[in-house]
């Protein structure tokens, strides 16, 4: 049976958790934005690793 | 049939009670001065990034007030002034203080580390080793020149700021951090001087107590006359300008004739007007310390759009 009767403890315990939830979603909404800014500087990236890659053939020759 | 529980309301806190640990208002200078140690570095960075390792500065900060308030609550719940913080007041215990100003601490400074650099991340965790440790638990209750070396730990920001953007440490750097160091201990004397028994009750030894409160007004003096030239000396290194010349010449003066005024005055004196002059020095040393870092900011913007 769910407790009808709410007390100002109740508020209380929910700030605590929307402010929980809502610093976890700032959380990873940093850690998402840093890895796009982080992949991003790096530049283009090339991950085909079972193609051949002409460049570096010609370099060996 | 009864179904009665006792609820402890001393233990329920609400989320701004938490929030009240990071000491929010001196996160508002940390993040101030950070943010301008990072804009004037001579090299770009990303601004998401740069928001990141501002963020992670200031949880840091936040962090090391956390542990300072589960470590001096006894001292806190004498003074008035520090009474209504959450740990004396009872609406946090010390050990989720304790326990949170830790987790904080340690993720702030590997994310710092993970957004920027290593160096700036080292700088941050000695940052919060040095205000939660060598000042909270050590200085602050054995000598009276605490806040002298206790500034330090507020003088660090800018440097990670910088540190974040160039990973090292510079002439400019270090004068940025000269400024607040030096700026810290007449900032805080002043206070002692008004704020007079709250020291006292909690046997803090502030300088006003142990060597009395002419000796504080001959000190207040001496770091001001101290401070002049470190503040001027950043005008002549590449990150000053006009803007900040002229920003550090009026405030200096301004702020040298207070301290002056103060070590004029004796007991009789300010009190006679319920410590007037003092009051007046305390609210000006923080706009002169966020007029410096205000016209640094306001020389960097200069030169961005090419006018100097």
């Amino acid at each position: 049976m769910a407790i009808r009767a709410t007390h100002e403890i109740h508020d209380r315990r929910k700030s605590r958790n929307v402010g929980l939830a809502v610093v976890l979603v700032g959380f990873i909404a940093i850690v998402f934005g840093l890895t796009v800014v982080k992949v991003q500087t790096i530049g283009a990236v090339q991950g085909f690793d079972h193609v051949v890659r002409p460049e570096l053939l010609e370099r060996a020759q | 049939m009864t179904d009665a529980t006792i609820i402890s309301s001393e233990h329920e806190p609400q989320f701004g009670d938490y929030f009240a640990l990071l000491k929010p208002r001196v996160m508002s200078l940390v993040v101030f001065t950070a943010l301008v140690g990072m804009l004037v570095a001579p090299a770009p960075i990303h601004p998401f990034v740069g928001f990141a390792a501002i963020l992670f500065i200031a949880v840091g900060a936040g962090a090391s007030g956390a542990l300072n308030m589960w470590w001096d609550a006894d001292i806190d719940a004498v003074m008035r002034r520090t009474a209504k913080r959450p740990v004396p007041s009872g609406r946090v215990t010390g050990g989720e203080a304790a326990a949170i100003g830790v987790a904080l601490s340690g993720f702030a400074v590997v994310m710092l580390w993970l957004a920027t650099n290593l160096f700036a991340a080292a700088l941050l965790a000695f940052t919060i080793f040095f205000y939660a440790v060598i000042y909270t638990m050590w200085l602050k209750r054995w000598t009276p020149q605490n806040i002298v070396i206790g500034g330090a730990a507020g003088a660090f920001p800018p440097m990670i700021g910088w540190a974040a953007v160039t990973g090292g440490v510079s002439v400019e750097s270090m004068l940025m951090f000269a400024l607040i160091f030096m700026w810290t201990p007449p900032h805080f004397w002043a206070l002692a001087l008004f704020m007079r028994s709250d020291y006292d009750d909690a046997r803090v030894p502030m300088l006003t107590v142990t060597h009395g409160r002419r000796a504080t007004r001959n000190h207040i003096l001496a770091y001001t006359v101290l401070l002049a030239p470190a503040a001027l000396a950043l005008a002549f290194t590449p990150i000053g300008g006009p803007v900040y010349l002229a920003c550090a010449v009026a405030l200096n003066a301004w702020f040298l004739i207070g301290a002056y005024r103060i070590w004029r005055r004796d007991e009789a004196m300010a009190e006679a007007d319920n410590f007037a002059v003092e009051k007046a020095f305390f609210r000006f040393s923080l706009y002169y310390l966020f007029g410096h870092f205000g016209a640094l900011l306001a020389d960097a913007a200069l030169r961005t759009w090419g006018l100097a």
